[in-house]
């Protein structure tokens, strides 16, 4: 079962809301600004890391709609973050194509060298790991991504993954 | 060397402004069509190249327009779909990334053929990076007079937005793709009413794949007849394959439809052949949805004929010994990888991105993954590879969308002809069960 976590989120911020605006001007017909959903979604959990039902219910306030056709919406995509994770989530494309070039081996790397299994985060609070499915760039396999960028990390070896951690914990 | 009709310039340093774009011919299309066609004689073009649609189905894109209803006082859209999760297929990404204008001119074009004064490109929330370059790619095109109201002086208005997706493969399926664009979960629709009738907010709408949009221009700029010169038979025109697995050059390729399978896989110019030296034992060659097929099914027909690249011949035989082109997916197996961890490996996805409205698909994919899952671990049973069988079969053709066919195919094919290595999985428990790489790298 999927649970929300609850917290006391400040207010969003007029440079987020300025933001938020952007999306919805001019690109959806009138009454129909549901549409922004994702890409607000999206937007705040560039902001924040992750969804909790305070800014969810922001987001529901912000754009006229139910609580609960936000918290639909943030269940059932993958990319949403229902709970919080590391500063950096190492995304690793999981699927065929990806292991046949040793997907799986980058995985079970970077579970030893962070020190933690699929989903959860270094004490540090900086890193987080999981396998994801198939991010299309299945021919410079292996891959990772990093949002809120989403930088794709392609050609991946054990020894690149090790270079990225380094150079994240320096950042 | 095969002439290309859509990656000719993806190599020109800086193809991804407008400025270069333009200065290789860019936006040809958009003036030829906006100062000497109609939006009728646009279609006809179109219908005369043959062009199937590239997302998977391959259903003929100029047919498609023409069912597009035109009700008095309703707006009609066109969607581009950029979903792009295809296990295997990453195409529209390398196309996005170096041509965003050759999929923004194709947006131009369609959306004036059709009588759309809003589109929107759909793009998989994951590629966060190509959906920077595409907004920007379309900043400039509208500060250059191609966006916009009354564009060329024409009188026609067209606004290009691009929306993001959240992670979810089913928002490929168009009905899916539309209910997420609405703001909500991605839930296909039962059909009819088909998009064309009732689609965005229930008005007419297309959708379309990038690379079908893409193909546009060259058919506008040539002409529709010289487009469909090109390829073999009812598979006109060239086809982006997106080339991974156990390859020495995997990438993405333009091909004429109609070219050897084994040149693809062979030559230099394409994948340079199977990596490390090995030899190849299978192929997933439309993405990870069609039938998989033993090396020498993929190379030859069951009837002895060279495989060619194309919808035709890749389907030669049915699924007996044939398969489909799908997305244009093409996914090489070496001898040393493992059937039954990669067909797990499939069902895991298929039960993972099922969205759960139909109990086939929902419990036959985690049903199947199970099996599966237990069989790759040593502990399976010999009626286990049976039931499989059965229950891909219960799932296929009763679902509300073609993702349980999709999660289906790939079981049954695969035991369909490498039903050995699922036995040896059962008789060489132990064996099975040391951790095992799908190809033990
Ligand atoms: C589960 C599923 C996933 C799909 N994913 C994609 C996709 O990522 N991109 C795409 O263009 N078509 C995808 N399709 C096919 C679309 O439903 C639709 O047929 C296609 O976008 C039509 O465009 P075309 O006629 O230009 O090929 C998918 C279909 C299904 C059933
Ligand atoms: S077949 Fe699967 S993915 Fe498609 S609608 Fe049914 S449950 Fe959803
Ligand atoms: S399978 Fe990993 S990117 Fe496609």
């Amino acid at each position: 079962m999927l649970k929300l976590t609850e917290t006391k989120e400040a207010k969003f911020s007029s440079e987020l809301i300025a933001k938020f605006n952007a999306v919805l001007n001019g690109r959806y017909p009138t009454g129909k600004q549901k549409a922004g959903l994702l890409p607000i979604l999206h937007l705040v959990q560039a902001e924040y890391g992750w969804l909790s039902s305070g800014v969810m219910d922001q987001v529901a306030e912000y754009l006229d709609i139910k609580p609960i056709e936000v918290y639909e919406v943030a269940t059932f995509y993958t990319m949403f973050f229902l709970e919080p994770r590391g500063k950096y989530v190492f995304e690793v494309c999981r699927t065929g194509p990806c292991c046949l070039v040793g997907a799986e081996k980058i995985m079970d790397h970077l579970e030893k060298s962070l020190g933690v299994k699929e989903g959860e985060v270094t004490s540090d609070g900086l890193f987080s790991w999981r396998g994801v499915e198939c991010l299309a760039a299945c021919g410079t396999a292996p891959v990772l991504q990093i949002g809120p960028e989403y930088t794709y990390y392609e050609h991946l070896t054990e020894e690149k993954v090790d270079e990225l951690i380094k150079e994240l914990k320096n950042k | 060397m095969a002439q290309k009709l859509l990656l000719e310039h993806d190599h020109v340093p800086d193809i991804h402004t407008f400025d270069v774009y333009r200065g290789k011919g860019g936006y040809r299309a958009v003036e030829k069509a906006f100062k000497a066609m109609s939006p009728d004689e646009v279609l006809e073009e179109v219908k005369k190249s043959g062009l199937r649609g590239r997302g998977g189905a391959g259903f003929p894109t100029g047919m498609k327009w023409s069912f597009l209803a035109k009700p008095e006082g309703k707006p009609r859209y066109l969607v581009c779909n950029a979903d792009e999760s295809e296990p295997g297929t990453f195409k529209d990404r390398y196309l996005m990334t170096r041509l965003p204008h050759l999929l923004i001119e194709g947006m131009i074009v369609s959306s004036f053929a059709l009588g759309a004064n809003t589109s929107y490109i759909y793009v998989r929330g994951e590629m966060m990076p190509q959906i920077r370059i595409l907004e920007k790619a379309i900043a400039e095109a509208k500060s250059a007079g191609f966006l916009g109201k009354n564009i060329l002086g024409s009188g026609y208005d067209l606004d290009l937005f691009v929306q993001p997706g959240g992670g979810a493969y089913i928002c490929g399926e168009e009905t899916a793709l539309l209910e997420s664009l609405e703001g909500k979960r991605g839930n296909p629709r039962i059909k009819p009413p088909f998009p064309a009738i009732a689609g965005l907010w229930g008005c007419p709408t297309v959708v379309n794949n990038v690379e079908s949009i893409a193909a546009v221009v060259p058919i506008i700029n040539d002409g529709g007849d010289e487009y469909a010169k090109r390829g073999n038979g009812k598979s006109t025109g060239t086809k982006l394959i997106s080339a991974s697995g156990n390859l020495v050059k995997p990438g993405v390729y333009e091909i004429e439809l109609g070219l050897p399978v084994e040149e693809f896989i062979y030559s230099e110019e394409y994948c340079g052949g199977i990596a490390n030296g090995k030899k190849l034992k299978a192929v997933v060659a439309g993405g990870s949805s069609v039938p998989i097929l033993p090396a020498n099914l993929i190379l030859k027909t069951a009837t002895g004929n060279p495989r060619l690249m194309s919808y035709e011949s890749l389907s030669d035989g049915g699924f007996q010994t044939g398969t489909m082109l799908g997305s244009g997916g093409f996914i090489a197996f070496d001898e040393d990888a493992c059937i039954v961890r990669n067909t797990w490996n499939y069902t895991r996805f298929y039960h993972h991105e099922s969205c759960g409205q139909c109990s086939p698909c929902r419990e036959g994919t985690g049903w199947m993954e199970k099996v599966l899952h237990r069989l790759e671990h040593g502990h399976g049973k010999m009626s286990d590879i049976d039931l499989l069988v059965d229950v891909a079969r219960k799932i296929e053709g009763n679902t509300i969308c073609p993702l349980g066919d999709a999660a289906a195919w790939p079981v049954a094919s695969a035991i369909r002809h490498f039903r050995d290595e699922f036995e040896w999985h059962v008789t060489h428990a132990n064996e099975a069960m040391e951790r095992n790489y799908v190809n033990g790298q």
